[in-house]
């Protein structure tokens, strides 16, 4: 989170680990020419896959978006999750997805580094700062 | 090609994207998305008033401006958020008043689930398309000639003769066998009218079986139920100038209408529960033993407060009615909540798609139904106009319409 942070792609990928991201998982569908449902082929059998996560209640955007993030939490052995990003550092558009991802993150348990996005040169510095001494501290 | 503006938010999450733009090529229109700058979403959501979480509602907002400052051309607006989202369900509502307040759109709303298909989408886009394409045939007032208009309702077929803006001729049937039943309704308006089919200078058709029918009797209009509906809604009340409201219960859907100078503006329809429809009537009709036709003046002489109905489920909500009936409660309560349950119905979900104007015509078969007259008007505060011949608004709309194919 959020899912075309290239920086912390970069930054995690530097340190040692494997990145997990949603455009990852989007480049995965795009490119699967079996699925026909543009632009980011998710179909309704993916929106029924987020029942694992969301009940039917939710609505289907939000099990839809599930459906892709979910996985990539089940996977996941640490986060870094990035608050107040604005819309060109990527979203997923909504924001009651954004509070269930990190739900589901906490509720899992695994390492989180929770970091406000900077808005100058000092607080950048502080971000990759505070990144790296928490990707250092996962090995 | 129709340009139809997409204000939406969760449609790519939910994979109905596609099936959105399958509905509306289908009808020769196309989705397009306003463009948006980035850096402008924040002013343009400060300016709507209504500040969303959402970054994807957010945009919806932003888009919406666009249109209203002229900065993106389109020909309607199409705004649907996923179903269930209490934020989308907000700013979907509060972006179609917008839109209808600062610009003449056509515009219709949505909610969708994962289950949305285009078949769903089509009768909406269509009526979309009309609205665009045929301004001038719809702003059409009077009939002229002698046209004949065909309705193929899930439950009724109608058929109307009229002759220089007077009615001559009509008879109603339920519908079997679609072009059947057409030929059917055609033969008995036209014996009541004193004509033959060959005199006949255009025929209308809509409703359900409009495109088999169209082919087969060579019909000048065929045309969605929608903009048709509205137009013989406002024909029959001789309310063709200002505005409106049109409340369309039918045998199977139904629909909320408002119309300026009887063209559609925002339209929405049912179709996902039965029981907001006159089919829940029929059931209770059976149920109670009585004709449909004498459910209406029970209802009136009934108390629908005295019955409990925890259901607007055609199946659990008659079980409600069959409780009440072992209670000891009157046939007269049962028919009086039952009417009050459709149109419960119709308010709570039809009514909020739209901003209601005077008057409110009713119309629709169940509109023969005085009870479910009463429960609307109970509802609205107001009573509705209920125009002579109300539940053959499609086909006196299709024979008004199709004279505007004759020359002159």
């Amino acid at each position: 989170m959020p899912p075309n942070s290239l920086i912390l792609f970069d930054l995690v990928e530097r340190f040692g680990h494997e990145p997990l991201s949603a455009m990852k998982a989007i480049a995965e569908r795009v490119t699967d020419l079996e699925i026909d449902s543009p632009p980011i082929n998710v179909t309704s059998e993916d929106v029924k896959k987020g029942l694992k996560y969301a009940g039917i209640e939710v609505p289907s955007g939000i099990r839809g978006r599930l459906a892709l993030w979910g996985p990539l939490i089940d996977e996941a052995e640490a986060a870094i999750v990035m608050e107040d990003a604005p819309y060109y550092f990527g979203c997923v558009g909504c924001h009651r997805t954004n509070e269930m991802v990190k739900y589901l993150l906490r509720k899992k348990g695994i390492p989180i580094l929770e970091i406000p996005y900077p808005t100058n040169e000092e607080e950048a510095k502080l971000m990759v700062t505070k990144i790296k001494e928490f990707l250092e501290g996962l090995k | 090609m129709i340009k139809i503006a997409q204000l939406s938010c969760g449609t790519e999450y939910s994979g109905v994207q596609a099936e959105i733009e399958k509905a509306a090529s289908i009808v020769g229109a196309k989705m397009v998305a306003p463009d948006v700058d980035l850096k402008d979403i924040d002013a343009a959501v400060e300016e709507f008033g209504f500040s969303p979480s959402s970054p994807q509602l957010r945009m919806m907002i932003a888009r919406a401006v666009q249109l209203a400052h002229g900065r993106y051309d389109a020909d309607a607006v199409f705004i649907a958020s996923c179903f269930r989202c209490a934020e989308g369900a907000l700013v979907r509502n509060e972006v179609r008043r917008y839109v209808q307040n600062h610009t003449r759109l056509p515009v219709v709303t949505y909610s969708f689930t994962e289950r949305t298909k285009s078949g769903q989408l089509l009768t909406r886009m269509e009526a979309l398309v009309t609205i665009v394409t045929r301004k001038d045939l719809l702003a059409r007032e009077r009939q002229v000639g002698l046209t004949v208009g065909i309705d193929s309702g899930s439950t009724t077929t109608k058929a109307m003769v009229v002759r220089d803006n007077e009615v001559i001729g009509k008879y109603w049937l339920p519908t079997g066998e679609v072009i059947a039943s057409a030929e059917d309704a055609l033969e008995k308006a036209l014996a009541e009218a004193g004509v033959k089919l060959s005199e006949v200078e255009a025929i209308g058709v809509t409703g359900y079986g409009r495109f088999i029918i169209g082919k087969k009797l060579k019909a000048k209009l065929v045309q969605e139920e929608l903009t048709v509906n509205s137009k013989g809604a406002v024909w029959l009340a001789d309310r063709q100038k200002g505005e409106a409201t049109i409340i369309d219960i039918g045998g199977m859907d139904n629909k909320a209408i408002t119309v300026r100078d009887g063209i559609p503006d925002n339209f929405t329809m049912g179709g996902i529960c039965a029981g907001a429809s006159g089919r829940f009537l029929e059931i209770v009709a059976k149920r109670l033993k009585v004709d449909i036709t004498e459910l209406g003046k029970l209802a009136d002489a009934g108390d629908y407060r005295k019955i409990n109905m925890n259901s607007y489920c055609s199946i659990f909500g008659i079980q409600d009615l069959v409780t009440s009936l072992a209670e000891g409660n009157s046939i007269e309560d049962v028919a009086s909540a039952a009417c009050h349950s459709v149109a419960e119905q119709i308010y709570e979900q039809q009514l909020q798609e739209i901003d209601i104007r005077q008057p409110v015509i009713q119309v629709g078969g169940t509109s023969l139904i005085s009870g479910m007259v009463t429960a609307m008007k109970d509802i609205l505060g107001q009573e509705p106009i209920v125009p002579k011949n109300s539940q053959y608004i499609g086909s006196a709309g299709a024979a008004l319409l199709a004279s505007g194919f004759l020359e002159g």
